[in-house]
């Protein structure tokens, strides 16, 4: 099992959410995109410029800016 | 410390809700974005509705009035939103008045096609109102796209009356008229989940709470205010303040710790 930050994940790869080191605020918005530990998420595009990327996040696309993905952390199995 | 302590009625006042008679039952509306909340509100309401602003806010505030079983009933649709605790205007807006002015009913309205994602707000609701019915909205599309719901054990994981509606053709609207009904005369008593934070923090929170229940008003849930309180969250505090008499601008509410054992202190 690997784990790295939700940002590398690379695209049409599935992981799970493990730890979320965001802090405050943008930890609570996090956890409102539904982004709790045990949450598959698999990276769907990832715009031109890199940043943002979109995630397929239980049953919704959401974009997630790098700085925000940075800050969580996804085994992949 | 706080004294004359404004009585329900006087904090529903200042969200702009009047009753017209003793009887009159007070319901909220609350749920995600785009999960047919207007709908729901016009089918309940039909023309009997009236907009304004939310308090203090650039939020518009719809509010109507119904019938049924010879009660009569002020519904309130609160800002859709995915979260009632990232304290945007909104979110900010939904949670004051269900903390403050204690609806007597709450709908939660939840999409059907993606009931995971909707139920939490479900839970962040009935973590502040246990006097919840949950609607599952947009059954005809979930249908359609053969989502299957098992009702019956969703009410019962989550301990409060769960009904389905398409409310563009009103199907099921007779049924949510019916629970509002028996949760708001408490005919019907709700035995929502509760959340269970780890030891340090739910000691904590019964400290804090003990301190908090002589500042806010009767009925206010002062743990969830304590929950919150311990997040860092300052803008309950301004709602605390708004919706407390006593509790004036330019000073913290005097949240006594010193009963509290050492380790649990923030
Ligand atoms: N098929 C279907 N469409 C619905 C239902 N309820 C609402 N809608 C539609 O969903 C869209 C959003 O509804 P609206 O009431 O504005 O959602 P709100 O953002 O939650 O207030 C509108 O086009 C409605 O006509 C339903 O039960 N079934
Ligand atoms: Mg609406």
């Amino acid at each position: 099992m690997q784990e790295m930050p939700l940002s590398k994940l690379p695209l049409k790869k599935r992981g799970v959410v493990t730890s979320l080191s965001a802090e405050g605020m943008a930890r609570r918005r996090l956890l409102d995109l539904g982004l709790v530990p045990g949450t598959a998420v698999e990276a769907v595009r990832r715009s031109p410029a890199g940043d943002p990327t979109a995630f397929s996040i239980r049953g919704a696309i959401i974009a997630l800016r790098k700085e925000d993905a940075d800050k969580i952390t996804v085994s992949l199995h | 410390m706080l004294s004359d302590r404004l009585p329900t009625e006087g904090i529903r006042k200042k969200f702009n809700i009047t009753k017209k008679s003793s009887g009159q039952k007070v319901v909220a509306l609350a749920g995600n974005p785009n999960t047919g909340k207007s709908t729901i509100f016009n089918a309940l309401t039909g023309l009997r509705q009236h907009t304004g602003n939310w308090p203090g806010k650039t939020v518009i505030q719809t509010r109507g009035t119904f019938s049924y079983g010879g009660s009569s009933y002020i519904l309130v649709d609160l800002p859709g939103t995915y979260s009632l605790l990232a304290s945007s205007a909104d979110e900010q807006a939904a949670r004051d008045f269900l903390c403050f002015a204690q609806p007597d009913a709450t709908v939660a309205v939840a999409d059907a096609t993606c009931l995971e994602r909707n139920l939490n707000l479900v839970l962040q609701v009935m973590e502040i109102t246990s006097r919840v019915v949950v609607c599952v909205n947009l059954i005809d599309e979930a249908r359609r796209k053969k989502i299957s719901i098992d009702l019956e054990e969703l009410s019962a994981q989550l301990g409060v009356p769960v009904v389905a509606t398409a409310a563009r053709s009103g199907l099921g609207i007779a049924e949510l008229k019916e629970r509002i009904h028996q949760v708001a005369f408490g005919k019907l008593t709700t035995n929502p989940r509760r959340l269970v934070y780890d030891p340090e923090i739910e000691e904590a929170v019964s400290c804090l709470e003990h301190s908090l229940k002589a500042l806010i008003p009767p009925g206010v849930n002062s743990r969830w205010l304590s929950l919150r309180i311990l997040e860092g969250d300052r803008t309950v505090l301004d709602a605390m303040r708004e919706y407390s008499s006593k509790i004036s601008y330019g000073r913290e509410p005097a949240v006594e710790t010193g009963h509290c054992p050492a380790g649990s202190r923030a």
